[in-house]
């Protein structure tokens, strides 16, 4: 310590005096920075590899899907206002039969220009290079699909595509901007398996799929301040006699809603975490800062006489804090880097970039560092004020006695049935009322993050209970290449292992409510299905008159419109026509929007007779073998979706990365919590030795003792613990309106095991930490704390 | 070996080392001493002396590195941390120069502390009559003079009727007037509760109240003197 100036000892010995005080407060702030750090610097990183990825790809801002229109119309469509770039394309789907797998994986088959790049939604090769034109067998694969199945350039694959049997070859394997979130349609977790993308010649795949000189969607790049909704309308009007379901935008391209709805999630998270950390840490810089200041009055007395300024001292606490804030921005900066880095691989599992790097910018960690900085001193300033008020004269005489006559528990005394020691605890609260009321908000607050975090298992729980086990029974919905007549359905009834089938209907249609427009599929299931049932909030089936649209909530508050209703329905796809049905029930949808109604009315409206778009299945596993060889070659089927599947990977998911976030989030939590009991009780301790002493020397046994210092932080936790847990409640509920998106809704569902977790949690840590000061109590040198003066 | 039936104190070789090695401090060199039942007795010396050790290991605050303490003929040298806070529970009252009463409570609650886990108290109040201050039962420490805190410390003394008051510098924070206004309590104490009285001082003009003066120099007793008369605290040169 040569070369440090007297009072920079002083601060360092101080320092190694308090340095489970210090370290407690150091970690609060460290899980504020760290949370801060990885929630900004995952937002800045995702966001940034995005655009410069939709950027340099130049990903769509419109999609137009006809059923088939001519390439002659690429000039009008070219000539719209604010259009910048448009590429016409043929997009299909296919079933492939992949060695190894016995399942069917799904497949979305998408062209690219002949002898140029896309002008829109271009691909990035990572291996190989781009189908030959001349080569109508050759494909590109999607890089995870390739990576799940080993496939490398020169490997060939059995697909049926359009119900023909065709044999490709790979020659390339690329990542696109449409595909960062690549899953099936319908599903929510990716599995890499399961579904592939494929990239064919424009003239291979439009020759397979009867689009010869046709095109069957159009991407389109907007101008920078064009309008998305008019260049949306005018596409409408234009390919609408070529059967047009409706142009979208980004709002509606699945891989970029997943990627939006992670992003504000994100955003919402770094909202509400960081400042709560950030809070405690400076609530408890301040108690503990004011603490030293009170049994350093005497000391600061001294110095003032001795010369040092009223800045000299200030700085001298500040640079303590300082200090503490440097370990806990230090700390936070590297757990929050080590975070985000865990956090972009696990990102790296599931979106597709050609690059993501978690990558927390200057002004990231110089925010952080101002909001460490704001906290902490805040904090000290408040506590500090004091000494520096303080006059030399007036410190270097002991405090006198707090005064306890003008507190608001002094009429406690009149209670007779409460012991001396129960009123030295209540008085002390009445006493400080501020300090115990902060305590008692930095505990619930630490219970009230637990609950809100161990909200998501309860809620996803429920999202998967109901929308896979209780909504949708099936384990296969296999989807029809066209409408078919009711024999088709019969057939797929009987296919091996199929024990229960359902026939569905599948419309795409535009809903109106006065000014709303929602575009969706019209969903047509029997009477009384039992595979496929709309549910209230109770998970009991619903049962909606026949006739009538049956609509999620989620779509009717979108829509505006109550039950009883009228809705405007008009089918964009096959003969168009304009219906007004009714809502006749409004259910509960978790995952996805749903319009359904019953299979028999809708044909009727349709006036196409009985026909089906496919059937949902439940099979006897035993019989998948069989079963998925029939459908992989059955010239019928354009797609197969494993529900059951669906369900384990989503399980998988909830198991591995959100139950890894939540033992981090728990851990944080558990921090606030240590952060504040530990010090508080530290606090009190140091406070009160000579009471405690006193009460030693009165004859008081250990355990008698050791409840005046214990009782106020047991009342305060107690009292905390229905606090944060309606706080908790709270926050679950704004969490579960805030990261609600078109994808899923997470229920507002809390169990009762989630609170006793987190009491538990909080329990726990108080109790530790009074053993802990429990352990001094019982090591009080009474002689020692009684013969100096305090 | 047997103490005589009147000894309240007994010590015998009591030692006191703080400390190892070198760096040892012996606080009590061997004390031999007895105090009988009922007296009240000035420990008079320099600081350093040895008399507050003694008093702490007289009132079980701390223990004996050597010898043996006896109460009223019980061994307790050797007694352990519970066996220690039993003795204090229910034989012992203490006083301290910076009265340590407890801020948050009233001066009432303050002596009821005690009389809750004492066997055979006085009634608070009348304790705190007993140091003229039963008006200002309900006041906190903070609205008490230094004299009135320290009177409130010797009414929680009394109340559990102590077998033993010890008194560490009771008056050494106060005025002489306010002094003697303590010493008065504790003289009344003595008289009325027939508690055997330690009463440590710098003052030696206090030393003529008692009935015996132990005077104290490099840890040991260096001379003991017997008042033939005790002087009451008003009369005392201060």
């Amino acid at each position: 310590m040569v070369g440090l100036k007297v009072l920079d000892r002083k601060l360092l010995r101080n320092l190694r005096g308090m340095a489970g005080q210090g370290l407690a407060i150091a970690l609060v702030i460290a899980g504020g920075i760290s949370l801060f750090l990885l929630m900004a610097g995952m937002t800045g990183s995702l966001s940034e590899t995005r655009r410069t990825y939709y950027e340099r790809y130049a990903f769509a801002d419109i999609w137009a899907p006809v059923v088939r229109a001519p390439e002659s119309l690429r000039a009008d469509i070219r000539a719209i206002d604010g259009v910048r770039a448009l590429e016409t394309r043929v997009r299909d789907a296919a079933l492939l039969d992949m060695p190894g797998m016995i399942e069917p994986a799904t497949a979305e088959v998408i062209s690219l220009p002949d002898h140029r790049a896309p002008r829109v939604n271009d691909v990035h090769l990572s291996e190989g290079r781009l189908p030959d034109p001349g080569h109508r067998s050759e494909v590109v694969v999607l890089d995870a699909f390739a990576r799940a199945h080993s496939l490398a350039p020169g490997d060939e694959i059995s697909a049926t595509l359009r119900g023909r049997r065709v044999e490709l070859e790979v020659v390339g394997v690329a990542l696109s901007p449409e595909h960062v979130y690549a899953i099936a349609p319908g599903q929510l977790v990716p599995d890499d398996r399961l579904f592939a993308v494929l990239w064919m010649s424009r003239d291979a795949l439009a020759h397979a799929t009867d689009q010869d000189g046709a095109f069957n969607e159009a991407v389109i790049r907007l101008m920078p301040g064009a309008s998305e909704d008019a260049v949306i309308d005018t596409l409408d009007r234009l390919l609408a006699p070529y059967g047009a379901p409706g142009a979208y935008g980004r709002d509606l391209q699945f891989s970029d809603v997943f990627l939006s709805s992670e992003l504000n999630q994100l955003v919402t998270m770094s909202r509400i975490l960081p400042p709560i950390f950030l809070f405690v840490a400076a609530f408890l810089v301040n108690v503990v800062i004011s603490r030293i200041i009170a049994v350093e009055r005497e000391q600061i007395g001294l110095l003032k006489a001795f010369g040092y300024s009223d800045l000299d001292v200030l700085t001298h606490y500040l640079k303590l804090v300082g200090v503490i804030g440097l370990v806990g921005l230090l700390l936070g900066s590297g757990l929050g880097i080590a975070l985000g880095r865990w956090m972009a691989a696990q990102y790296a599992q599931y979106f597709h970039f050609p690059f993501l790097i978690f990558r927390a910018d200057p002004t990231t960690f110089l925010l952080g560092a101002l909001i460490t900085l704001i906290a902490v001193l805040g904090g000290a300033a408040m506590a500090a004020r004091s000494a520096f008020r303080l006059r030399p004269a007036v410190a270097m005489v002991p405090a006198p006695p707090a005064d306890y006559s003008r507190a608001i528990g002094a009429s406690i005394s009149k209670l007779r049935l409460i012991d001396p020691q129960s009123r030295m605890v209540l008085r002390q609260l009445f006493r400080f009322p501020w300090r115990g009321g902060l305590t008692l908000l930095g505990v619930a607050a630490s219970i009230m993050l637990l609950v809100s975090t161990l909200f998501f298992l309860d809620s996803m729980q429920v999202m998967i209970d109901t929308h896979f086990y209780q909504a949708n029974r099936y384990d296969v919905a296999v989807s029809l290449v066209e409408p078919r007549e009711r024999r088709a359905f019969h057939e797929l009834a009987r296919v091996p292992g199929a024990l229960t089938a359902e026939p569905y209907r599948h419309v795409p249609v535009r809903l109106r409510h006065g000014p709303r427009e929602e575009t969706i599929a019209l969903i047509g299931v029997p009477r009384d299905a039992m595979l496929s049932r709309t549910l209230n909030a109770e998970n009991e089936p619903v049962e909606a008159p026949p006739g009538g649209l049956v609509l999620s909530a989620d779509l009717a508050a979108d829509l505006d419109v109550e039950l009883g209703e009228q809705v405007e329905v008009e089918t964009t796809q096959g003969r168009r026509m304009v219906r007004q049905l009714p809502v006749s029930a409004i259910i509960t949808s978790y995952i996805g929007s749903v319009a359904q109604m019953e299979l028999r009315a809708l044909n009727r409206l349709l006036e196409e007779g009985a026909v089906v778009s496919g059937a949902y299945l439940v099979v006897d596993p035993a019989q998948n073998l069989a079963l998925f060889e029939e459908l992989k070659a059955a010239p019928g089927v354009a797609g197969v979706a494993l529900h059951s599947l669906a369900a384990e990977n989503f399980k998988a998911i909830l198991d591995q990365s959100l139950g890894w976030s939540i033992f981090v989030y728990v851990l944080f939590s558990g921090m606030i919590a240590l952060g504040v009991i530990y010090n508080s009780v530290r606090i009190t301790f140091a406070e009160r030795a000579r009471e405690l002493a006193s009460l030693r020397v009165l004859g008081f046994k250990r355990g008698e003792v050791a409840y005046v210092l214990l009782g106020e932080i047991a009342l305060l936790t107690l009292l905390a613990l229905p606090v944060g847990c309606l706080g908790g409640i709270g926050l679950a509920f704004y969490l579960s309106e805030a990261m609600a998106s078109d994808v899923y809704r997470l229920p507002f569902v809390i169990h009762i095991s989630t609170f006793a977790a987190a009491i538990g949690v909080v329990v726990v840590i108080a109790i530790g930490s009074g053993l802990i000061v429990r352990r001094q109590i019982d090591r009080l040198n009474l002689v020692e704390v009684l013969k100096t003066r305090e | 070996m047997s103490s005589s039936p009147q000894s309240c104190f007994e010590t015998r070789g009591l030692t006191k080392v703080y400390g190892e090695g070198d760096a040892a401090v012996h606080a009590l060199r061997g004390v031999d001493l007895q105090i009988p039942e009922g007296e009240l007795v000035v420990l008079l010396g320099p600081s350093g002396s040895g008399k507050s050790t003694l008093l702490n290991i007289l009132g079980g605050l701390d223990s004996a590195s050597g010898g043996s303490f006896r109460f009223r003929g019980e061994e307790l040298s050797e007694a352990n941390t519970s066996r220690l806070t039993h003795y204090r529970r229910n034989h012992v009252g203490f006083v301290f120069q910076f009265y340590n009463l407890m801020p948050s409570l009233t001066a009432e609650e303050n002596v009821d502390l005690v009389t809750e886990i004492a066997p055979d108290p006085m009634p608070s109040l009348e304790a705190l009559d007993l140091v003229g201050l039963a008006e200002r039962s309900h006041h906190f420490p903070a609205q008490l003079s230094g004299g009135e805190q320290q009177r409130v410390a010797i009414a929680r003394a009394i109340a559990k009727r102590p077998d033993v008051l010890l008194c560490d510098e009771p008056t050494g924070a106060l005025d002489s007037a306010t002094g003697i206004r303590v010493l008065r309590a504790l003289l009344d104490a003595n008289e009325r509760t027939g508690s055997t009285t330690v009463i440590i001082t710098h003052n030696a003009g206090v030393a003529d109240m008692a009935d015996r003066v132990l005077f104290f120099r490099d840890g040991d007793l260096h001379e003991e003197r017997r008042n033939a008369q005790r002087v009451p605290p008003e009369s005392l040169t201060w």
